[in-house]
C-alpha cells in the first residue's frame, strides 16, 4: 500500500514537470521558428470557400464576418488575387489606396475595382482588364508601400495608387496599426529606399521574447484561425463588413481652423510629405506602370467653407498639395490623375473621401477610360 | 463550502443596476438556507453544527462585502459590494426570517408548496422577458435608477436554472419522504458546488451526499482523470465550439445566407457548437468535481450518434432529463393512468412526452422558439415510441443479418441526428416566423 502511494506520487511529480517543460519547450521554441508567416499562408480560401474581394479588415467582426489582422501572408491568402495562377488571358490590375477604395459602406462589387470589373474591358492585345481590390482602411502611404511591395508577386500589369493628401504627412506615416506590427518589413523598406522614417520610431512594436513565444503570439495565431472560420459566413452571405442603417454625413459647416495636421499657413513643406514613398513605388514596380490618382474629396459650401474644403483640408494646404503633386507626376514623368472635384458632395457618404457606389461609379469611368489609354497607346 | 460562496459571488456577471451582482448571490444563500429550513427533520439535533454554518455563510457574505473598500473594483465581486450596513442589515433580516421560519416551517408541507412556487415564479420571472422587464423597473425604481432603461439584460442571474432544480428536488423528496438528513453545510454544499453551479450537471442530493462523505485521497489516477476532463472541457468549450460560434446559426446570419448549401454548414455548426459548448462545461465540471473527491453524473454520452430519438434524449442533458422523468413526466402518466376516465396508454405517453418537452423547452427561455422546440421532441419521441411497437412485431430479427441491421443503425443515426439538427432551427432562432423561413431555405423552397 505505501509502496503504491509512493510510485503514484512519484509519477504525478514527474507528469506535472514532464508536462511543465514540454509546455515550456514548445512555447519557447515558437519564439525562434516563428512559423506565423507559414501559418498565414495556410488558406481554406480559394479552395473550400471563395477568396475575398478585399482585404481582411473589421472592427464588429461578430457583423462583419470579417476582422483585422497583420499577418500579411493571412491577408493575401484570404484574398480572390491568391487564388489561381494568373490566367494569359487577364490583365492584371493592382489598386492600392486608404478606406476609399477598399471601400467602406460599400459592397465589394460597388468598390472601384468591382466597377471595373464589371465594365469588361480588353486591352489591345485582347487581354480582358481584372482589376483586384488591395485598399485598405488607414491613411498611410507607407502602408500602401508595405501592400505593394507584397502584392508584386502576384504578376500585376498595372497599378492604381489612389492617393490624398491626409496619407502624406510623414509624422502620420507609422500611424497604421498595420504598419506598426510589421516592424520588420517596413523598416527593411526604409532602408532599401531610404524613405524619410525614423527605423526606430517607437511606434514600431518590439517584441521581446516573451511576446514572442507561442503564448505571447495567441492572440496573431487566434486571427488567423478566426478568418478562416469567418470564411465560412463570408461565403454564405457575401457580407465583409457591418453597414450600419445610419451615419453621419461628412460634416458641412466648419471650424474656422486653418491648420493642417499641425502644419501651418501659408506655404505646405514639400519636406513635411512624404513624397519619397510616392517614389519608391516606382523602384518596387520597376517596369510595370503605376497610376497615381488624387481622389475626389468632399467639397463642402457651408460655413467656413472659403477658408476648408471640408473637415480635413484646409485650402491653402490642399491647393498646394494638388499643385506639387502635378509637379512631382511631371518631374517624373509619371502616370497621374487628379480627380479631386469629380464627385459632387451629395455622392460622399460618411467622410469626405467615402463615396457612395455612385459617386464611386463615376470614378471607375474616369479610370476606366485611363486604363484604355495606357494600354491602348 | 466556503470556495462555493466565493465563487457564486465571482461567478455572477455585472448587471446595470447598481449591486445586483452582489444581492443575486446573496438571494441565492437565503433561498438556499430556506429550503434546508423547510426540507430538515424537526428533531434535526446537530444545532451546534448548523449554527456554525449559519455563522460562516453571514460572516462570508460580510468579508465580501468588505472588499468594497480595497478599491472601486478589488477582486472578487464584477462591481463594488453595497455600503457595509446595507450588507449588514440584510444578514439581520435573513436571519430573522431564517429563525422565523425555523421555528414554524419544518415539516410543513404548505410552507413546502410555498417554497417551490416560489422558486418557480422566480424562474419562470427570469424567463420571461416582460417580466424581466417589469422585475428590472421595480428594481431600477428601487435604487433610483433610470426605469426607462430597463431591460430583460438587467436581471443576469447566473446559476440559478440549476440552483433551482436541486432545490425543487430536494423539497419533492422532502414530501415523498425519500431526502436524507442533511446538515446545513452538506445542503449548501450541494446547492451551490461551485464546478456545477452555472451549467451542471444536476446531481442527486443522496449520490452527491454518499461522495461527500467518502473519505478522499487525491490519487494520480483521479487527478490525471480529472485533469484530462477539465483540458478536454476547455478545449471543446474555448476551441471548438467558441470557434464554431462564428458562423454558427443565430438569429442575425439566417437571414442573411445566400445558399441552400451553407445554410445547411450553418445548421450543422449550431448542432455542434451547442454539444461541444454544454459537453465541454459539463467535462470541466466533472474534471474539476474528480480533483474534490466528488464523482459527478455524467450529461452527455455521444449522443449525436445515437440511433433514435429516445436513445438520443438518453444521452442528451441526461441529468436534465432524468430530472424531468422524475419530477413532471412519471407523477403525471402515473396519475393520468390511475384516472377513472380510462385514458388510452398512446394517449398517455403523448401527453407526458409532448408536454414534458415543451416544459424542458420553457426551460430555456419562455418563448413560442423554445416551447415549438420542446413540442418538436416531444413528438419526435411519441412517433419513435408508436414505430418501434409497430416494427417490434412486423420486422424479422436483424441479428441474424449483421449487415442488414449495420445499415439500419447507420440510417437510424443519420435521421436521429438530422431530426435533433432541425430541431434546433427552433431553438437558434427567435421567432416562428425566421425559423419557418430557415425551414424554407434548407429545403430550396425560398
Amino acid at each position: 500500500m505505501t509502496e503504491d502511494k509512493t510510485t503514484n506520487k512519484i509519477s504525478m511529480k514527474r507528469v506535472i514537470i514532464k508536462g511543465v517543460l514540454l509546455f515550456l519547450l514548445i512555447d519557447l521554441l515558437f519564439a525562434p521558428l516563428s512559423p506565423l508567416p507559414f501559418l498565414g499562408r495556410i488558406s481554406a480560401y480559394n479552395i473550400i470557400y471563395a477568396g475575398r474581394m478585399r482585404l481582411p479588415y473589421g472592427e464588429n467582426p461578430d457583423q462583419a464576418y470579417n476582422l483585422s489582422l497583420f499577418n500579411l501572408e493571412a491577408m493575401f491568402a484570404s484574398h480572390v488575387l491568391a487564388a489561381t495562377k494568373k490566367p494569359l488571358d487577364e490583365y492584371r490590375i493592382l489598386i492600392i489606396g486608404d478606406s476609399s477604395v477598399w471601400g467602406y459602406l460599400l459592397k465589394p462589387e460597388n468598390t472601384l475595382s468591382g466597377y471595373i470589373n464589371s465594365a469588361n474591358l480588353n486591352v489591345s492585345d485582347g487581354r480582358s482588364v481584372r482589376a483586384y481590390n488591395l485598399g485598405y482602411p488607414t491613411l498611410s502611404l507607407i502602408k500602401d508601400l508595405l501592400i505593394l511591395n507584397y502584392a508584386i508577386r502576384y504578376q500585376p500589369d498595372l497599378i492604381i495608387w489612389m492617393v490624398t493628401l491626409e496619407s502624406f504627412p510623414v509624422a502620420n506615416q507609422l500611424e497604421s496599426p498595420i504598419v506598426q506590427n510589421n516592424p520588420f518589413t517596413v523598416q527593411d523598406l526604409i532602408t532599401s529606399y531610404s524613405l524619410n522614417l525614423d527605423l526606430h520610431d517607437p511606434r514600431f512594436v518590439t517584441l521581446n521574447l516573451w511576446d514572442s513565444t507561442l503564448v505571447g503570439k495567441r492572440r496573431a495565431l487566434a486571427d488567423i484561425l478566426r478568418l478562416q472560420l469567418y470564411g465560412v459566413m463570408w461565403s454564405a452571405t457575401g457580407i465583409d463588413q457591418y453597414y450600419p442603417e445610419s451615419y453621419e454625413p461628412p460634416q458641412e459647416n466648419l471650424t474656422l481652423d486653418e491648420y493642417f495636421q499641425g502644419l501651418q499657413p501659408p506655404y505646405l513643406n514639400p519636406a513635411d510629405l512624404s513624397l519619397d514613398i510616392i517614389s519608391a513605388g516606382i523602384n518596387i514596380t520597376g517596369n510595370i506602370p503605376i497610376l497615381y490618382v488624387n481622389e475626389p474629396i468632399y467639397i463642402s459650401h457651408g460655413e467656413n467653407s472659403d477658408i476648408r474644403y471640408n473637415f480635413f483640408y484646409p485650402r491653402w494646404a490642399y491647393d498646394q498639395y494638388r499643385q506639387l503633386f502635378a509637379e512631382t507626376c511631371s518631374i517624373g514623368r509619371w502616370h497621374c490623375l487628379d480627380e479631386w472635384d469629380l464627385v459632387p458632395p451629395d455622392e460622399f457618404t460618411n467622410s469626405a473621401i467615402h463615396m457612395s457606389p455612385l459617386g464611386t461609379q463615376t470614378l471607375a469611368s474616369e479610370l476606366e477610360h485611363e486604363i484604355l489609354s495606357l494600354t491602348n497607346p | 463550502m466556503v470556495a462555493s460562496i466565493l465563487a457564486i459571488y465571482w461567478l455572477q456577471p455585472s448587471t446595470p443596476i447598481r449591486h445586483l451582482d452582489f444581492w443575486l448571490p446573496t438571494v441565492c444563500m437565503a433561498l438556499t438556507i430556506l429550503t434546508w429550513i423547510l426540507t430538515r427533520p424537526k428533531d434535526n439535533s446537530d444545532v451546534r453544527s448548523n449554527l456554525t454554518t449559519g455563522l460562516v455563510i453571514a460572516t462570508v457574505i460580510l468579508l465580501i462585502g468588505l472588499t468594497r473598500y480595497l478599491g472601486p473594483v478589488c477582486c472578487l465581486t464584477p462591481t463594488r459590494p453595497p455600503a457595509l450596513y446595507q450588507i449588514a442589515l440584510a444578514v439581520v433580516l435573513i436571519t430573522l426570517f431564517v429563525i422565523l421560519a425555523n421555528r414554524i416551517a419544518p415539516g410543513k408541507v404548505g410552507w413546502i408548496y410555498g417554497c417551490t412556487i416560489l422558486i418557480v415564479g422566480l424562474f419562470a420571472a427570469l424567463k420571461y422577458d416582460p417580466l424581466t422587464i417589469l422585475m428590472s423597473m421595480a428594481l431600477r425604481a428601487l435604487n433610483s435608477q433610470a426605469v426607462e432603461l430597463a431591460s430583460a439584460f438587467d436581471i443576469r442571474w447566473l446559476g440559478f436554472s440549476y440552483v433551482a432544480f436541486r432545490l425543487i428536488h430536494t423539497l419533492c423528496d422532502r414530501l415523498s419522504g425519500r431526502l436524507p438528513d442533511l446538515t446545513l453545510k452538506d445542503f449548501t454544499i450541494y446547492v451551490i458546488f461551485f464546478p456545477t453551479f452555472s451549467a451542471g450537471p444536476i446531481d442527486r442530493v443522496q449520490r452527491f451526499i454518499q461522495d461527500l462523505h467518502r473519505p478522499f485521497q487525491l490519487s494520480t489516477d483521479t487527478a490525471l482523470n480529472g485533469g484530462k476532463r477539465i483540458f478536454l472541457g476547455i478545449f471543446s468549450k474555448y476551441v471548438l465550439a467558441d470557434g464554431l460560434a462564428l458562423f454558427a446559426l443565430n438569429s442575425n446570419n439566417s437571414s442573411q445566407v445566400n445558399s441552400m448549401g451553407w445554410l445547411w454548414v450553418m445548421t450543422y455548426a449550431f448542432a455542434l457548437r451547442i454539444f461541444f459548448d454544454f459537453s465541454g462545461y459539463t467535462d470541466i465540471a466533472i474534471g474539476m468535481g474528480h480533483l474534490l473527491g466528488i464523482q459527478l453524473p455524467e450529461n452527455f454520452e455521444h449522443p449525436y450518434l445515437k440511433q433514435n430519438l429516445t436513445l438520443f434524449w438518453n444521452s442528451w442533458h441526461m441529468t436534465l432529463a432524468q430530472w424531468f422523468r422524475a419530477y413532471f413526466f412519471n407523477p403525471l402518466t402515473r396519475a393520468l393512468r390511475s384516472d377513472s376516465h380510462n385514458i388510452p396508454m398512446p394517449l398517455i405517453i403523448f401527453a407526458g412526452q409532448l408536454s414534458t418537452f415543451i416544459l424542458i423547452g420553457l426551460w430555456h427561455g419562455i418563448s413560442w422558439n423554445y416551447a415549438i422546440w420542446g413540442a418538436w421532441h416531444g413528438l419526435g419521441l411519441f412517433l419513435h415510441n408508436r414505430w418501434s411497437d409497430l416494427l417490434r412485431s412486423r420486422v424479422p430479427n436483424l441479428e441474424s443479418r449483421p449487415r442488414l441491421k449495420q445499415l439500419v443503425g447507420l440510417g437510424g443515426t443519420l435521421l436521429t441526428f438530422h431530426y435533433v439538427t432541425l430541431g434546433w432551427v427552433w431553438f437558434a432562432l427567435s421567432t416562428p416566423a425566421q425559423s419557418w423561413n430557415t425551414f424554407l431555405k434548407l429545403f430550396g423552397m425560398a
